[in-house]
């Protein structure tokens, strides 16, 4: 008897289970974490947060006699030690563009959405994780950098105690993860890389700029309104005068991240992938 | 199995698939064939859900795809432009897709070994070479087992090594009762894989028939004949049907009738044949017969670019 002879074994069928939220968010992690640049710029973010917040509190505790008296009067220990959240928002802001456009550049979206074809569990998990690993990783990088901030600021630190230092914790965090989440929504509404950015930061960094220009008169019905300084009010403990109260400020940038979330959906769900 | 109602996709005024209603059935290969830009892609497009028609349908297993709870249970599709992130590993690739579906990562490791991509699975798939990128867009497709696949010009920039390796696996999987579509812009290719082959130029349907039958429709036409009465021979020859054309004196090509047709009639009028060839026209000479007024892009040559063109066909070809 030859081995051509015997049964060939037969193959066990593949279990295949329904598509779901929970699996595309399962899918959607293993992306996350198999590139290496996302963990980059995520450590990049980490750094910028603790390691801003270092060096301006050492050089402000060391050039504290040389400042001028308005200086000082405008001078707040929590901000200064949160001084990284501008940097921070745009290595957080770079990748969530990224996380969408790189699969649109490389062609993955096509694999992606033929095994979604339903395409919206895919902007949730995407952005529902960006949401959440960014909100960690910020809340834990805007709280060491408090504390080295205050360290280095010495005489001049405040501790956890002061009034608004939980808030502007937690608010750097909360800003940081609102920006992450419109990123997401530019990437699926630009789908270029280049197009995502420049669009996300003419929004948040370039408008402000702008606005200045406007009538004054017409500023302060618009500037407060705009993400970044909606944002803003929402973790600054020595907020402008003109900015909205930290709720509002939260509502207007949910609002905003509402509003590019739902047209993400709507340019997803119509346009051919 | 495949089933396309009146399917169409407009790009603005360009029509890309016209008015196209085919099956592809279980069980055998199915070419799809058709010159580069006649809309096979955006055909197979529409089919796995990522561009929707302007007008018509087309099902997999009687549901539109986007509908199918299990969609790449039902299809395995594996699409022209490579669909892989470039800085990710072959095996994480895999995993994600394989996730969406709650496949195992022992299923993973099944057709990562299936499509020979052990050594380098752990790799960027961006470092891989054409060959090993249509690997693993098939270890992707193949992921689910899947009842359906679709292969958009699957040996383009093959090696003849992974030329082989696709035509017996397509055909081995054919064998086993699931639907192949193929798509190619060769026609010597598919004869080679097809059972049954969709013939598209400019979106428009030429042909859906057997390949023996579209063979045998490609090799019957022209017959030469030599004979020193050749001029009396296509006199008698000539008819509705039958085209005769001479090239030079002696030499006749005659197309609309077969060989022995020929030689009967040669016998009654009484004439000496020096030569009865039937001419076998190549498959690929068929196909571009087939599809000549239907390519999208000509080369143009002096005439073509000439401003003054009666041809409507030909006016209405020209860019837009």
């Amino acid at each position: 008897m030859t081995s051509n002879t015997l049964p060939r074994p037969a193959v066990p069928a593949v279990q295949v289970s329904p598509v779901s939220q929970r699996r595309v968010l399962r899918s959607e992690w293993i992306k996350l974490r198999s590139l290496r640049s996302t963990a980059l710029t995520l450590l990049a973010a980490v750094v910028a947060m603790i390691a801003l917040g270092m060096l301006v509190g050492w050089a402000t505790n060391a050039h504290w006699a040389s400042m001028r008296p308005e200086e000082r009067a405008g001078f707040n220990p929590i901000d200064r030690s949160l001084a990284g959240v501008n940097l921070a928002q745009l290595a957080i802001g770079v990748l969530g563009v990224l996380l969408i456009t790189g699969e649109y550049a490389t062609g993955m979206v096509r694999a992606t959405f033929a095994a979604v074809p339903r395409r919206l569990p895919v902007l949730w998990a995407k952005a529902g994780l960006y949401a959440v690993v960014t909100f960690v990783l910020m809340l834990v990088s805007a709280f060491l950098a408090f504390l080295v901030g205050q360290h280095f600021l010495a005489s001049h630190g405040t501790t956890l105690s002061a009034p608004h230092a939980w808030r502007a914790i937690v608010g750097v965090a909360v800003y940081l993860t609102l920006v992450g989440v419109l990123a997401v929504a530019f990437g699926f509404l630009i789908r270029s890389t280049a197009g995502g950015i420049a669009t996300l930061f003419g929004l948040l960094l370039v408008l402000p700029g702008i606005g200045q220009l406007l009538p004054s008169s017409w500023q302060v019905h618009t500037l407060p309104y705009l993400p970044s300084n909606a944002g803003s009010s929402i973790f600054s403990a020595h907020p402008d005068p003109t900015a909205l109260s930290a709720g509002t400020g939260l509502l207007v940038l949910c609002i905003w991240v509402v509003v590019a979330l739902a047209a993400a959906a709507v340019v997803l769900k119509r346009r051919d992938a | 199995m495949i089933q396309a109602r009146r399917l169409t996709k407009r790009y603005g005024e360009k029509v890309a698939v016209d008015d196209l209603t085919f099956d592809v059935q279980p069980g055998m290969v199915t070419g799809f064939l058709g010159p580069n830009g006649a809309g096979k892609s955006t055909t197979m497009r529409m089919i796995t859900g990522l561009d929707a028609p302007t007008s018509g349908s087309v099902t997999v297993d009687g549901k539109p795809y986007a509908e199918l709870v299990k969609p790449m249970q039902a299809v395995g599709a594996l699409l022209e432009a490579r669909a892989v992130h470039t800085s990710r590993s072959a095996y994480n690739h895999l995993r994600a897709l394989a996730a969406t579906h709650g496949i195992s990562r022992s299923r993973v490791d099944d057709v990562i070994d299936m499509v020979g991509l052990q050594e380098v699975a752990r790799k960027r798939a961006g470092g891989f070479s054409l060959g090993m990128g249509q690997r693993l867009g098939i270890a992707s497709a193949l992921l689910a087992d899947p009842r359906t696949l679709i292969l958009d010009e699957p040996v383009n920039g093959l090696d003849p090594e992974g030329i082989r390796w696709i035509r017996d696996l397509l055909k081995e999987l054919a064998a086993e009762g699931r639907t192949v579509f193929v798509s190619s812009h060769l026609m010597s290719e598919m004869a080679l894989t097809a059972e049954h082959v969709i013939v598209i130029g400019r979106g428009r349907l030429m042909a859906d028939m057997a390949m023996t039958d579209l063979i045998a429709q490609a090799s019957t036409n022209v017959v030469t004949v030599r004979s020193p009465q050749a001029a009396e021979l296509a006199a008698a020859l000539a008819g509705p049907d039958v085209s005769v054309a001479t090239e030079q004196p002696g030499l006749l090509e005659v197309t609309g009738l077969t060989a022995p047709q020929i030689g009967e009639h040669a016998r009654r009028l009484g004439l000496v044949l020096h030569e009865l060839t039937p001419r076998q026209a190549s498959l690929e000479e068929a196909f571009m017969e087939m599809t000549r007024d239907q390519v999208e892009y000509h080369a143009h040559s002096a005439a073509d670019a000439g401003p003054a063109t009666t041809d409507s066909d030909v006016s209405s070809r020209s860019l837009a």
